[in-house]
């Protein structure tokens, strides 16, 4: 199924992914072609098959609630583009009342 | 012994020169840091150099010797694939979007090779975020293989399989999604192991596909490889999907031999489309010497080969479109701070941060995931992966082990493939059944077609690290192919 440049751009946005000029027809073109290789999965019947999401069987452990040791403010904050107070800064996401 | 000898030598060798004390573990990286300086500018396997530690530890190494007390590792010289996070290390994952980034630990299986004694030499290249098959797709640079440097080293883990081809490093450390350990292992005739899914801890390590990922070691030799395998496997809290069988039962019988084996070889990956005729006759060879050492090869079917690339370019894409929302520009590395609003923040950064190959993967896996689409193709490729697991569960009741090459093609030339997506992804069509499946896996030099190494593929059950081993090693044995040091240049 190929996609259009629609479909790429809205994509794009669910993945916060800027694009620049020439790539909505780049990737349609490129997505379409491995796409078309994908839509074999459509020929096998799976209606009673199940979905494996986890390969290899592990069972739940579970642990005490209890602290632990864990990074400090400081380490947390060592490697953000920008801090303030102690906290990440973004750029505001609401208007002032 | 001449520096170039240090560079030559595997574990087992090292540890008993350093032992007897006739050479130092600071004379062993004095020795790979004089060949890194005369060669990488020309391999082009490391990203950057880890000076303080290997002061550190070659010191740490030295002190342990001479008391006495020495860990199986002492001083052996390891590099690690940009995407294994390591305490005060600029760890970046091949990536522009993580530059700058120095993680504030260390990930288990470092951490537990560190414990062993292992003196960390640097920080080697990769395709971004693991993406790729020819270590074309780096942020950064291209790394060359050492066979021939006009030819890519395979990927992801291409700088590590490189360094120890090029004996830059005598052990490294890469991660295997699709095949990113065993292939390129097999494109620079070195060896390469894939463990079995939830075998070693995946904590410290940045995540591409979260249900396929392991951290797996390339070195020159089987005993090697399950040496720092068995090392760095067991039990860790950090990941819960790490299982707490024993890390030493990977080498479990390792010397036992293949006589009375049965080994499978799957029609569908002996005659794979796309196989070069010389890589197939280097494995009829490989098959031959495993029949004389006793082996029986039987026939064996993975009746849906033909759907697992299409299987595993909706999962592995889907998990990673997920694992790379946390590069946002807020919490680390690359940032648009000045962008007006947090959504032009996101945007931008994305933008400028990642390479075309994880944008085109992130808008795949997005796509697969979103409304409308979940139930064809997600759900859908979820299904075909348990037919593919069933597939191997049904041929591991006819055989001990799985043989094939490892990668249908030897080393290809540099740009050769980059502008088809789908004929590079085409590389990894007979490694990530393994991924798919969670098995073990390895690749061992086999010889060579046309001057460039054939990879020997060895497939197991889940668990059976063991008998991937010993077939490997058998293989080895028999064989007298050995992995050797590139001259380069």
């Amino acid at each position: 199924m190929p996609l259009s440049k629609d479909e790429v751009r809205h994509v794009a946005t669910l993945a916060r992914l800027g694009l620049e000029e020439g790539d909505e027809e780049f990737y349609a073109h490129q997505l379409s072609g491995i796409l078309g290789h994908i839509d074999r999965l459509q020929q096998l019947d799976t209606e009673d098959i199940p979905p494996t999401a986890q390969v290899v069987e592990v069972a739940s452990r579970l642990r005490e609630d209890e602290p632990r040791p864990s990074l400090t403010q400081e380490e947390a904050l060592a490697n953000a583009p920008a801090a303030v107070d102690g906290s990440f800064r973004v750029p505001a996401i609401q208007e002032e009342a | 012994m001449t520096s170039s000898d240090l560079t030559e030598l595997g574990i087992k060798e090292a540890s008993r020169l350093l032992r007897l004390g006739s050479i130092s573990a600071s004379d062993l990286v004095t020795a790979h840091v004089e060949r890194i300086e005369r060669l990488d500018s020309h391999v082009k396997a490391y990203l950057r150099f880890t000076p303080e530690l290997w002061e550190k530890q070659a010191d740490e190494a030295d002190r342990r010797i001479r008391q006495g007390d020495a860990p199986p590792l002492a001083g052996i010289p390891l590099a690690v694939k940009d995407v294994l996070c390591v305490r005060g290390v600029e760890t970046t994952a091949g990536s522009r979007i993580l530059r700058g980034f120095k993680p504030p630990y260390t990930g288990t299986a470092v951490a537990r090779l560190f414990e062993a004694g292992a003196v960390m030499l640097g920080v080697t290249n990769c395709d971004e975020f693991a993406m790729g098959s020819s270590t074309e797709n780096s942020g950064y640079f291209p790394t060359r293989n050492p066979w021939d440097l006009d030819r890519v080293p395979g990927g992801s883990s291409g700088g590590s399989a490189a360094a120890v081809a090029a004996g830059e490093a005598m052990i490294a450390l890469g991660t295997d999604t699709g095949g990113s350990i065993r292939q390129p292992a097999a494109l620079c005739g070195v060896v390469g192991m894939k463990p079995t899914y939830g075998r070693v801890s995946r904590s410290g390590l940045i995540a591409f596909a979260s249900s396929l990922d392991q951290i797996g070691p390339l070195t020159r030799s089987v005993d090697d490889a399950a040496v720092v395998l068995s090392l760095m496997s067991g039990l860790d809290p950090l990941d819960a999907t790490s299982s707490d069988r024993p890390g030493m039962e990977v080498l479990n019988n390792f010397g036992g031999g293949v006589k009375g084996m049965r080994l499978g070889v799957p029609r569908e990956y002996y005659d794979v489309k796309g196989i070069e005729a010389g890589v197939k006759s280097a494995i009829d060879a490989a098959l031959a010497v495993l029949r004389i050492a006793g082996a029986e090869i039987v026939d064996v079917s993975l009746p849906h080969t033909d759907y697992g690339l299409a299987a595993y370019y909706i999962i592995a894409p889907a998990e990673c479109s997920s694992n790379l929302a946390r590069f946002d520009g807020v919490k680390y590395g690359l940032s648009e701070v000045d962008a007006p609003n947090i959504t032009d923040e996101y945007l931008q950064t994305r933008r400028k941060g990642f390479g075309t190959e994880v944008r085109r993967r992130v808008m795949l896996g997005t796509y697969a995931l979103s409304s409308g689409y979940y139930d064809a193709y997600y759900l859908k490729a979820q299904k075909v992966r348990t037919l593919i697991k069933r597939d191997f569960d049904e041929a591991f009741k006819h055989c001990d082990a799985i043989v094939s090459a490892t990668s249908p093609t030897v080393a290809f030339p540099i740009g050769s493939k980059t502008q088809d997506p789908l004929s590079m992804y085409l590389c990894d069509v007979l490694t990530l059944g393994g991924n798919l499946a969670g098995l073990p896996g390895i690749s061992v030099p086999c010889g060579t077609s046309d001057g460039l190494p054939v990879g020997l593929q060895v497939l197991g059950p889940q668990w059976g690290e063991n008998v991937v081993l010993r077939v490997a090693r058998a293989y080895e044995e028999a064989s007298e192919v050995r992995a050797e040091v590139a001259s380069v240049v």
